[in-house]
């Protein structure tokens, strides 16, 4: 049994205007010691699935249906207090903006110690050691005068450290990641990855890395899901979806870096943008913006417009498409039809 | 933090200077000194060489540097109608509002941070609902006419009640209510004398009946505005990434809410609740007069009614300075609550 599972978890959130879908029937698992990516546009449902993973997310949003499996129990009708001895203990998360997650009147040493207290019993002198010992692990100069400074004496990368080193306070078994270099410095990003990355293979910390920067996930994950609209579209081995990307999102957003644009030429991009969750398009959420609704000879697929996808299974990667179901089932009767012909 | 007080001092004294301007020229400009001071029948001549005795044909710079190195000593001259330096009029006057002002001020704080925190926490329970609408409700009524609902309510009595008798809750109102001549609602009544001029109310049970009338109606001003500040406060905290990595660390909600969260929104609210506790002061003279308690604002009103020009102009610097002072301490407590701010003056 993994030591994270998701099984078809349904995420809504209740507004005036109606409900609105914001995440649907996603599943994936998490080993321990494993990184798994989540990639996507902004808007497609990836920080809604990190929050809901701790039960985090904000009202009027809710779990509407599926389960979240933490080593063996069930996160999702945990009660709140017994929810709160996981989170930041077992499963802790980074956030995005540094300069925002840090509360501005609360020195790093509380900040930190508090942490600790809420999930053991120890003395003020232990929790002091071990918060400066993660200071440590994370390269921060001078540790014990840190621990008595406030944020806004930090810069944006030192703060992001400390925030790792929160994440690793407890030892936990799996940390989430929220776009954790988006709001940093450039040269500081890989910095900052790669202290991250160290630290989780150095304790055999499982990560889920939520980002739009395929860069890193290539680098980084060993599995991703790409996520479109609330749904997971594309997941498999991160190798095999950047090499040969299924999905025409996919596709597009390999084709959108710009190291694949021809030098001189305007970048490519994928054409229109990630629909209003609240008014999703009929059929594939993508088709509006796809270049494969037409088969190859020019004739429409009925399907793209008016059935939503299953996945297929194409190599170790599912896929959530029409035209590629369509490919497999041509590829597969071709072959029956060979061996029919030649026995 | 000494370096702080210097700085914070200097600007007090600019203020100072400035209100005393204003002052002296309303002491410049209203009324006939002389006439106040001999009536009708002293002859013109007299009237003259008295004028020039008292300086008041020096040019208006001369004057005010003699009425600025007095006020500097605390000297503002004699009192019309008291016939006694003014200083001393407004000393006798001063403890009743400051007591007053404390009350209020009291309830004001330890209503508004519980229930605005409540409000904030549970904005769809009922009874945050009702705080809402009752403070829309103190925030339009203006003092005087809470303070007169208020008398006929507690101190007068009404025939008429809309509590029904039969129950325990409501014949609890009632009598509440419609009791005769139940809360006192004029003066002060005997405060206990403590150094001085001062005299206390707070000492006696009886001086504490008399304080609750007044302080209530005073409060009723500035407590909705308290409650709804710092309710929105709250809940834009709330929404922070802060408060949601707090909740991720696996902190108890009472921390988040009680520490987290109620310190940052302390700092907007102590910065608009140092100018309010001034103003609160004003307001006095409102409450004062409706329910004739004998402080400064009572003492003011007074004055202008009889032209008592060196009381008013006493009364303006008083405030002003009370004005100034509230405000450096409000400026060092923010200091002390708000890390990035240093008290030390020198540039972060």
């Amino acid at each position: 049994m993994a030591l994270l599972e998701v099984n078809h978890l349904d995420v809504r959130f209740a507004l005036r205007l109606g409900e609105v879908h914001a995440l649907r029937d996603v599943n994936f698992t998490l080993e321990r010691g494993e990184r798994l990516g989540i990639v996507g546009e902004s808007g497609a449902g990836k920080s809604v699935a990190a929050f809901s993973l701790l039960n985090l997310i904000a009202k009027p949003g809710f779990i509407a249906g599926g389960e979240v499996r933490f080593d063996g129990k069930q996160l999702n009708s945990m009660s709140e207090r017994a929810l709160r001895k996981v989170r930041g203990n077992r499963i802790s998360m980074i956030f995005q903006d540094p300069m925002m997650t840090l509360n501005p009147v609360l020195s790093i040493g509380e900040q930190m110690l508090e942490c600790l207290k809420a999930h053991r019993r120890i003395s003020s002198k232990e929790a002091r050691a071990i918060a400066l010992d993660k200071l440590r692990q994370v390269q921060i100069p001078s540790p014990e005068t840190r621990l008595d400074q406030y944020p806004h004496e930090l810069s944006g990368g030192m703060r992001q450290r400390i925030i790792i080193a929160i994440a690793l306070l407890l030892d936990p078994d799996i940390i989430i990641a929220d776009e954790p270099t988006t709001a940093l410095d450039v040269t500081i990003q890989a910095e900052i990855m790669a202290l991250l990355l160290e630290l989780c293979e150095k304790y055999n910390v499982g990560l889920i890395l939520i980002t739009h920067d395929l860069g890193v996930v290539s680098q980084v994950t060993q599995r991703m899901l790409v996520m479109y609209a609330g749904r997971v579209i594309e997941q498999g081995p991160t190798r095999e979806i950047i090499n040969d990307p299924q999905h025409p999102y996919t596709q597009g957003l390999i084709n959108a870096l710009p190291q694949m644009a021809t030098p001189g030429e305007k970048l490519n991009q994928i054409r229109g943008s990630m629909p209003s969750l609240s008014n999703l398009p009929s059929g594939c959420a993508f088709h509006p913006r796809c270049d494969f609704i037409k088969r190859a000879d020019g004739t429409q697929r009925p399907a793209c417009t008016q059935q939503v996808p299953e996945f297929v299974t194409s190599g170790n990667c599912k896929v959530a498409c029409h035209m590629v179901a369509e490919l497999l089932d041509k590829e597969a009767n071709d072959e029956a039809r060979l061996k029919e012909t030649n026995p | 933090m000494i370096a702080f007080l210097v700085k914070r001092l200097f600007h007090a004294l600019l203020v100072m200077f400035v209100i005393s301007i204003i002052a002296f020229a309303i002491q410049d400009n209203l009324g006939d000194p002389i006439q106040q001071m001999v009536g009708q029948s002293v002859p013109e001549s007299e009237r003259a060489e008295l004028r020039e005795e008292l300086g008041l044909n020096d040019p208006f710079l001369v004057q005010y540097a003699r009425f600025a190195i007095n006020a500097a000593q605390f000297d503002f001259g004699y009192s019309y109608v008291f016939n006694q330096p003014t200083t001393e009029v407004i000393a006798r006057h001063l403890p009743a509002t400051l007591e007053l002002v404390a009350a209020a001020t009291f309830l004001i704080i330890t209503l508004s941070v519980p229930i605005g925190v409540y409000s904030a926490i549970k904005p769809r329970a009922w009874l945050s609902r009702f705080f809402m609408g009752i403070s829309i409700v103190g925030i339009s009524i203006p003092v005087f006419l809470t303070a007169i609902m208020l008398i006929q309510l507690f101190a007068i009595g009404v025939s008429w009640t809309p509590f029904p008798v039969d129950t325990a809750w409501g014949s609890w109102l009632n009598d509440l209510i419609s009791t005769e001549g139940g809360m006192p609602a004029y003066g002060r009544g005997n405060p206990v004398p403590v150094f001085g001029t001062w005299e206390t109310n707070f000492a006696s049970l009886e001086g504490l009946t008399y304080l609750v009338l007044p302080a209530v109606s005073l409060a009723s001003i500035m407590l909705p505005l308290f409650i709804r500040l710092i309710r929105a406060e709250m809940l834009e905290v709330m929404q922070s990434d802060y408060v949601k990595f707090a909740r991720a660390k696996g902190i108890s909600m009472r921390r988040i809410y009680f520490l987290h969260a109620l310190k940052n929104t302390m700092l907007p609210v102590i910065t608009v609740g140092g100018v309010q506790i001034g103003t609160l002061v004003a307001y006095t003279i409102l409450t004062e007069t409706v329910f004739q308690w004998p402080g400064m604002g009572l003492m003011f009103l007074d004055a202008i009614e009889r032209s008592d020009i060196p009381l008013i102009v006493t009364y303006l610097m008083i405030v002003g300075l009370i004005f100034v002072i509230t405000n450096t301490i409000v400026d060092l407590i923010y200091g002390l609550v708000n890390p990035t701010v240093k008290l030390t003056g020198k540039p972060a």
